[in-house]
């Protein structure tokens, strides 16, 4: 486990752009394309997307807003079908419902919530609204565990032009505690300091929401519980008939050997770049082919839709070195389910964030444009615009289309010898669109608060993707959830229907990304699946569909 | 578990005047304090309960070791004192011993050879627990754990420490209690409190000052000196009642948790109270860990009310603000004067995060400093030691979580350090004298030995 020690780990350099706690190329890596006619490429430089290594993964170094989708983004295909029709659905796009509900999910996203330890103000308790929460929220049967967070002036900044343009703003939904805390397993949280360094970091204070602070600690007391470290899984393995795993080969790094793990049930948590790729490794389901549309593996990857405008204040300062990954007002007056979509001419929506989470020397100096980037002008610029500068993030829903897909590699392999596996990714218009519609939403709001200065970042028509910046690591989909066995890999309990006692875990099973941070969904997936486990297939392992 | 170490004087003294009285008189055990009806037996688990009450496994399981097999070295002054195999392997460890020898090493501290047990084993405590207890731990121990052969080694002090009939007279001052529970045992909480914290917890052992003859100065509830206040291996152990009583601002329900969890809304057990927590009191009941609480509490005076049980907090605890006797210390720290003393300065650039301005930490992970005995001791080791080294709570049943406070080491030096500790000594109503670069020093060259 690593060692999460002040000041030792917020070195920056180490851990912020050398990327430490990274999954290393070498060791694991995708191959990326942008479309069908380009050869792919090895990922050698992690910039897009920071799979985490290591136990805890990224859920240790995340930045711990903790969404749970709106109950319209488990059912989209429902829901525009009911209000504007199937016709708006742009040709190419793989739009589904989820085989589960938001109402079945709800329980088990209140218990995540409660092991995670997540501050914030509830928006809708039981079906009414609360003052203060995000109205658009789905019903929760429960406020959040903690209060909500604090406010940064920048987010204070941002909540009164909301509120002065009639939105409705509110506190991000932190994975960050707010107070000290006690979760449901005894395990604990201390309040956070805002020391603004969750990102790419393990927080050395105990504050984040993270399996260091929620749950480590609980099974290593549980009687059977093992953790092998330095085991990196392979494949798993099938009997002869196919129909269920027999347990999983790994490499033992120490002993430099593959090992066979027997085993009743495999879970495959492993991120979900890395748990599509053990499924394709492993045959645990067709591989999907875009040219014919049979199989399912590999099918409907998603990603996020981002952009944001950035203002410049002369006169106000905003200490940018206090903040945390979920600091912010919020504002949901342009999330999925309050866009009309036959109007707007795009499916989908975002949600808006300003607030500094990440306050970090290197990676965060933002400046006008134009400013030079090296030597005395850049001097210059950081002298006069450091800390006076704020920005609004669009956080958007990204859909599944029939040629964004994951397959594996013909001709790279890692060292293992395997292939690599092959995105093939690009932007499409309907996200784009979305996109470029919160452009022209948010300058104004923007420019109501008079700064002086403002740029925006939003990607728009005819953007290439490009794997080289920092986007996000929100990978969603490739073995995604479905209602029958032709249209995806794992059923509504998120078990394989190739094999029966092999479960996935992760994003892998959206069926197309939301507007949100992933990780409030797989949390809650991930408590419906145990629920499953525990009160249906332990007691008669089976296909439970 | 190093109760022993100061007892190096007293037993000089006594062991040179009263060797030739008693060297050749035999030795005579205690008959058992009540007679158990014919065909008595202990209620299913009552013996394994006994020993986690009596917190045998700390001292004599060697780190890393079998439990009860023994081996664990006892640094002492006068040398290293090795704890005994207690399984029941009849060569090395305590199989062939009958009830008899069994009992009279827990209240005379005879071993069953005869000889002379140092006083490490808490026999003065052990004398108060019923002969049901006994019986039941002796059943524990001989049909319940496995037997496990290891030699440990013998433990041979120095002259004239190696002379154990010097302890013969020694237990004549330290035994002059009769055996048998000081009071009533039954009917309220307080009274099982009473005779869980006396006899099998033997919290005395520590908690209560020592005589001249390092014999415990107040081994029961009657005795004005109980649970005052020692000091063991250059740790305090805090007084548990009166003026300077740390659990002066604690309910009944509070000093539950923290016996029950090693954690509590003021503070969190490390150190020798760590290992008790770990070992001992996280496997009692709650009804027992409330009992002992309330009547500790009950010490000084009304202990309020006992809840029905040990509710463990859960879900958001919100900080305490700074009280009175802090406020002008928090608001000092506010502020962050850059002329503010470098105590002050450095609290704020390595503490404060966790600690507050407030001195108050947060409930059940960040313990108090404001007030804390460990802060203000008479002796410093101990707070130097975990500003250099860290400290660690133990994982417990209720609070699975092992807390681990990072030392600063590397990143202060024995002056910064000892301007630190001094700040704290005296910041928030603290009220205890600065310490010197040196002490620093001196904490740091012992760890670096260890
Ligand atoms: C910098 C950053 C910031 C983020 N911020 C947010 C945020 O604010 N909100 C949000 O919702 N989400 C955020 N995320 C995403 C979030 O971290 C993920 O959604 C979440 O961690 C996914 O959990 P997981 O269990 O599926 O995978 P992971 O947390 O990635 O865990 C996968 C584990 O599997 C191990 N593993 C991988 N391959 C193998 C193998 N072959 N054999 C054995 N073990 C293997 C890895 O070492 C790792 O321990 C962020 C991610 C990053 C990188
Ligand atoms: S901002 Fe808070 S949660 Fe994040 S690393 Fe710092 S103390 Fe931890």
């Amino acid at each position: 486990m690593p060692d999460f020690k002040y000041p030792n780990q917020i070195d920056e350099l180490k851990y912020g752009v050398r990327l430490k706690m990274m999954q290393k190329p070498s060791q694991q890596t995708v191959t990326v394309r942008r479309s069908g006619d380009e050869t792919a490429l090895p990922y050698r430089s992690l910039g897009s997307f920071l799979p985490g290594n290591g136990v805890g993964g990224a859920g240790t170094h995340w930045n711990g807003l903790n969404w749970r989708p709106q109950p319209e983004e488990l059912r989209l295909r429902s829901h525009v079908a009911e209000n504007w029709g199937e016709g708006i659905i742009p040709e190419g796009m793989n739009l589904g419902d989820y085989p589960v509900s938001y109402d079945e999910l709800e329980p088990h996203f209140t218990h995540f919530e409660k092991v995670a330890g997540i501050s914030g103000k509830a928006g809708n308790l039981n079906g009414e609204i609360q003052e203060g929460g995000n109205p658009f929220e789905g019903w929760r049967s429960e406020d959040y565990p903690m209060p909500q967070q604090k406010r940064t002036w920048d987010s204070q900044k941002f909540h009164d032009a909301c509120t002065a343009a009639g939105y409705h703003p509110f506190q991000a939904p932190a994975g960050i505690a707010s107070t000290a805390y006690v979760n449901p397993y005894g395990m604990q949280m201390g309040p956070c300091n805002y020391c603004g360094f969750c990102e790419r970091y393990g927080c050395y204070q105990y504050s984040k929401s993270s399996p260091q602070t929620a749950i480590l600690d609980a099974l290593k007391r549980m009687p059977n519980f093992e953790c092998r470290t330095e085991s990196e899984v392979l494949r798993v393995e099938l009997a002869e008939d196919g129909r269920t795993a027999t347990g999983v080969t790994y490499w033992d790094e120490a002993a430099q050997e593959e090992v066979f793990q027997p085993a009743d049930i495999v879970i495959l948590s492993s991120y979900q770049l890395n748990n599509v790729h053990l499924m394709l490794l492993s045959g645990l389901g067709e591989a999907y082919d875009p040219l014919t549309g049979q199989g399912t593996l590999g099918k409907s990857y998603a990603y996020q839709m981002n952009g944001g405008v950035t203002m410049f204040f002369e006169d106000e300062h905003f200490n940018p070195f206090v903040g945390h990954g979920a600091n912010g007002v919020c504002i949901d007056d342009f999330s999925v389910n309050q866009n009309d979509f036959g109007a707007l001419g795009f499916i989908g929506g975002s949600y808006w964030r300003s607030g500094t989470f990440n306050g970090q020397p290197i990676r965060n100096m933002p400046l006008p444009k134009g400013t030079p980037s090296w030597g005395a002008g850049w001097k210059d610029g950081i002298g006069k615009w450091y800390g006076h500068a704020m920005s609004i993030g669009s956080h958007g829903s990204h859909m599944a289309y029939e040629n964004n897909h994951l397959d594996l590699d013909p001709t790279y392999t890692d060292r293992h010898g395997r292939p690599l596996m092959r995105m093939t990714f690009n932007w499409q218009d309907n996200d784009l669109r979305m996109n470029q519609y919160m452009k022209s939403m948010m300058e104004p709001l923007a420019a109501s608060m008079n700064p002086d200065l403002m740029q925006s970042g939003f990607k728009g028509p005819g953007a290439q993707y490009d794997v080289r910046p920092y986007q996000t690591t929100h990978n969603t989909g490739g073995h995604i959830m479905s209602e029958t066995a032709a249209e995806g890999a794992v059923n509504r309990y998120c078990q394989t229907w190739k094999a029966h006692n092999v479960f996935a875990m992760g994003a892998g099973n959206f069926v197309q990304n939301t507007q949100y941070n992933p990780t409030g969904l797989v949390g809650g997936l991930a408590y419906w699946t145990v629920n499953a486990i525990r009160t249906q297939y332990l007691s008669n392992p089976r296909p439970l569909v | 578990m190093k109760c022993f170490l100061r007892l190096a004087g007293g037993l000089a003294v006594l062991g040179v005047v009263a060797l030739l009285a008693f060297i050749y008189v035999p030795v005579k055990r205690t008959a058992p304090s009540e007679e158990l009806a014919a065909g008595w037996q202990p209620e299913p688990g009552q013996g394994e309960y006994v020993m986690h009450a009596s917190d045998c496994v700390a001292c004599h399981t060697a780190p890393g070791g079998e439990p009860l097999a023994g081996g664990r070295a006892i640094a002492s002054p006068m040398g290293t004192i090795w704890s005994t195999n207690i399984t029941p392997d009849p060569e090395t460890g305590i199989g062939g011993w009958t009830l008899d020898e069994f009992r009279a090493s827990l209240v005379d501290g005879i071993a069953a050879d005869g000889t002379h047990l140092y006083p490490a084993m808490p026999y003065e405590n052990y004398r108060l627990m019923t002969e049901a207890d006994i019986r039941a731990l002796y059943g524990y121990m001989m049909n319940e754990v496995e037997p496990v052969r290891n030699e440990v080694e013998t433990t041979s002090l120095a002259f004239p420490f190696n002379l154990r009939f010097g302890i013969r007279a020694w237990n004549w001052l330290a035994l002059g209690h009769a055996s048998g529970p000081s009071a009533e045992i039954a009917g309220t909480p307080e009274a099982r409190g009473r005779y869980l914290v006396e006899g099998a917890g033997h919290c005395a052992a520590c908690h209560s000052p020592r005589t001249p003859f390092m014999s415990q100065d107040g081994v029961t509830a009657a005795d004005g000196n109980f649970l005052a206040g020692g000091v063991i291996d250059g740790w305090n152990a805090p007084a548990l009642h009166g003026d300077g009583s740390a659990l002066k601002d604690w309910s009944v329900a509070e000093l539950a948790a923290y016996l029950a969890t090693g954690r509590n809304a003021h503070s969190a057990a490390n150190g020798e109270m760590g290992l008790v927590v770990e070992h001992s009191l996280q496997h009692l009941s709650d009804a027992d860990n409330l009992a002992m609480a309330a009547f500790l509490k009950g010490l000084d005076g009304d202990a309020g009310g006992i809840p029905e049980t040990l509710a463990a907090n859960s879900g958001s605890l919100p900080e305490a603000p700074a009280d009175a006797a802090g406020e002008a210390t928090a608001a000092m720290l506010t502020e962050a004067q850059p002329g503010m003393p470098e105590g002050a300065r450095l609290y704020l650039d390595n503490c404060s995060g966790c600690h507050f301005v407030t001195g108050k930490g947060a409930p059940e992970i960040f313990p108090e400093l404001a007030g804390n005995s460990l802060v203000t001791g008479s002796e410093t080791g101990p707070l130097l030691s975990v500003i250099l080294n860290g400290a660690d709570v133990p994982p417990t049943g209720k609070r699975p979580m092992h807390l681990v406070m990072q030392g600063y080491a590397e990143r202060l030096d024995d002056g910064e350090i000892a301007e630190l500790a001094s700040f704290l000594r005296s910041a928030w109503g603290n009220d205890a004298p600065a310490v010197s670069a040196a002490d620093v020093a001196a904490v740091r060259g012992a760890a670096a030995t260890h």
